[in-house]
């Protein structure tokens, strides 16, 4: 194991976290995404030291690491704001209107008449009311379009209005609460549950569990079967086939 | 004849707290994972063999036949995982399985475990979805504290650990080996296949990859048995399906119906096209699923009914779009979709979809030219057949059937420079 110089910006909570993921599977290299979110926990994004901790933690190399970093589009390079705006702009939200919100968020987010770009921040990087915009693809929540996420929260059904009302009211420090999610926290906080860490706290962890995921349309087949006395064909307790024994 | 509108997984969905093990409890919730245990684990591959549950990824692959892959002995360990990583545009049923009746994968994991002799199960969620992960989460939680899961299982002597997974990012993880490279802490980049996952899959070590919507159905399969199961649906496509209805329609939603239900059927039930603007096209199973046409209202959306008329069933991700949208425009956000996630492990995919979505571009922005059309489809013929994976035959989908049914549309960007665009990005 090559020991790096990092215990400065990973405390040994966040070093027990990583032991603790390590433990969670069969061969310890399958922790290396969940200890990427972990990473990005701690500082908003991937960054080198980052790079090194999971590389000395896990036994690779900083290349292996940075090979599988640089993959997957949730791992930020660069610094993220307090949150995280992800547009749908994948074809049928873009149809219905995502590219539009998004047009107008960068437009609303940038400065000096420049539009704000692909993964730029507005704001100062981990600063309250900083905001990172993204354009994603498809988040598959296509009954709802356009959508777009906070944090990974589902804004569901939004205009480039709401859309534009949403980012000022976190600007502000607001947290409004997602169409379908938990209380909005940051990117922080979402990084660190995706790392599979959740509230020690029962009742915490519950009140985010608990959180709206069903909008009239994710109900709307059963529904309309219930008002209509529709079913699926009614079960009676079959036995298991019987098979020859080997 | 079973009634147009058949709930089986989306029926729990309507009570509070679905997704709590209290709800689940007393909606028959274990009860099928108790009938299984006094099973044994053939009479379950047996089960599903007979039941016709064909895999609801995409692929439809015939559930049991992929389990009775696995080997009878446990000389290495043996591994389930669950492909959650629902990214295919335009398909959204597993997510909201996920957070309105998690216990249901969840049970559907401890019997497809049993079945395979599995100890270790994996839900490989899409990062993305962190509240289905979060309730997952809390759902796992709950089953360990009441039994389900852990050691001796309800007093079977079965023993199952689940861990729930977050990816990071990435469409190919949903191809299944791709999967398991990213699970093992990689970049996700298919395998070469065989050896096939049953054979050599998570860790060298015989595994089976299902989707979220195949497994929560065994619970089911496993409580009704077979011939209730094939009493929805058609022959060789049997059982009931989420179909996940989104764009110009007045009620989009998931509506679960038998397989074999038509598009008709399904814009009926959710009150037909918005505003009464004519449907031009859309996709059976997602944006991979080469594109229908108002002509084609009337195949079944099953395996073999979507396969004979042209495209493919995929994940009954059914896309609908009015006649305001350009066919070009559609296929060019698309095409830039399977651009920016070709892995690029292979050279036909990284390569061809970076010129389609140029070409695509240049036209869409009026600057066609008259070989365009020639040149995407000789450059998806390089493609079909000939990348690694099936990610590249699906970006070549929606470029071959759109110019099959709209060429005069990709014609126009090419013979007028000058013709504007009718069409949503307006």
């Amino acid at each position: 194991m090559t020991t790096q110089p990092t215990t400065q910006v990973f405390d040994a909570d966040t070093v027990a976290k990583a032991q603790e993921l390590m433990a969670r599977y069969p061969q310890s290299r399958s922790a290396l995404l969940p200890m990427l979110h972990l990473v990005q926990s701690v500082q908003g994004f991937v960054s080198q030291e980052g790079i090194a901790f999971c590389a000395g933690q896990l036994g690779l190399t900083e290349a292996e690491v940075s090979a599988v970093a640089t993959f997957y589009t949730m791992y930020k390079r660069r610094p993220c704001g307090e949150h995280l705006v992800s547009v749908c702009t994948n074809t049928l939200c873009a149809a219905l209107g995502g590219d539009e919100i998004y047009r107008r968020l960068q437009e609303h987010l940038g400065e000096d008449g420049a539009p704000l770009g692909h993964e730029d921040t507005a704001g100062t990087p981990g600063e309250p009311g900083s905001i990172t915009l993204e354009h994603a693809e498809c988040l598959a929540a296509c009954d709802l379009a356009p959508v777009l996420q906070v944090n990974y929260e589902y804004f569901d059904k939004q205009s480039p209005e709401s859309a534009v009302e949403l980012v000022d009211a976190l600007r502000r420090g607001e947290k409004p609460q997602p169409s379908r999610g938990a209380p909005l926290g940051d990117f922080k906080s979402a990084e660190l549950q995706l790392a599979g860490f959740f509230p020690e706290d029962e009742q915490t962890f519950r009140s985010q569990v608990d959180g709206p995921s069903q909008a009239p349309e994710t109900l709307m087949g059963a529904r309309i079967a219930a008002n209509r006395g529709w079913t699926a064909p009614a079960m009676s307790d079959a036995p298991l086939p019987e098979v020859e024994k080997k | 004849m079973s009634d147009p509108l058949t709930p089986v997984l989306t029926k729990r969905w309507l009570s509070p707290n679905s997704w709590r093990l209290s709800t689940y409890e007393q909606l028959e919730g274990y009860t099928a994972l108790r009938k299984a245990l006094r099973g044994t684990p053939e009479q379950l591959v047996q089960l599903m063999k007979d039941s016709g549950l064909r895999g609801r990824g995409g692929a439809g692959f015939p559930a049991g036949v992929k389990w009775s892959f696995m080997p009878p002995n446990e000389d290495k360990p043996h591994y389930l995982v669950i492909n959650a990583d629902e990214g295919e545009p335009g398909t959204c049923k597993d997510i909201p399985l996920m957070m309105a009746d998690p216990h249901s994968l969840i049970e559907g994991c401890i019997i497809a475990s049993y079945a395979m002799r599995s100890h270790h199960c994996f839900i490989y969620v899409r990062g993305e979805a962190l509240h289905p992960y979060r309730r997952l989460n809390a759902a796992v939680r709950e089953a360990y504290r009441a039994g389900y899961l852990g050691s001796d299982i309800l007093g079977s002597g079965f023993d199952l650990d689940i861990t729930v997974h977050a990816g990071a990012g990435a469409y190919i993880c949903g191809e299944e080996t791709a999967l398991l490279d990213s699970l093992e802490g990689r970049r996700g980049q298919p395998r070469l296949k065989p050896p096939f996952p049953a054979a050599a899959g998570l860790y060298a070590a015989p595994t089976t990859v299902n989707n979220v919507e195949t497994i929560a159905s065994v619970p089911y399969v496993v409580n009704g048995g077979a011939d209730w199961f094939r009493k929805m649906g058609r022959e060789k496509s049997p059982g009931p399906k989420i179909y996940s209805i989104s764009g110009h329609v007045e009620r989009p939603g998931q509506y679960e119906a038998p397989l074999g239900t038509t598009l008709r059927e399904l814009l009926d039930l959710c009150g037909g096209m918005k505003d009464g603007i004519p449907l031009k096209f859309w996709t059976p199973g997602g944006s991979s699923t080469p594109m229908f046409t108002a002509e084609h209202l009337d195949i079944p959306l099953d395996f073999e009914g979507a396969a004979e008329a042209g495209s493919m069933l995929g994940t009954t991700a059914v896309q609908v779009f009015n006649e305001t949208v350009s066919v070009p425009w559609a296929v060019m956000k698309w095409t830039k979709f399977y651009e920016r996630e070709s892995c690029g492990k292979c050279t036909p995919c990284r390569e061809g979809t970076y010129w389609l979505a140029q070409i695509l571009e240049r036209m869409v922005a009026g600057r066609g030219t008259a070989e365009d059309i020639d040149t995407l489809l000789d450059v998806c013929d390089n493609i079909l057949g000939r990348s690694f994976c099936a990610l590249g035959d699906g970006a070549v989908s929606p470029i071959t059937s759109g110019i099959k049914y709209f060429r005069d549309e990709f014609l126009a960007l090419c013979e007028s420079n000058k013709r504007e665009l009718v069409g949503a990005q307006a």
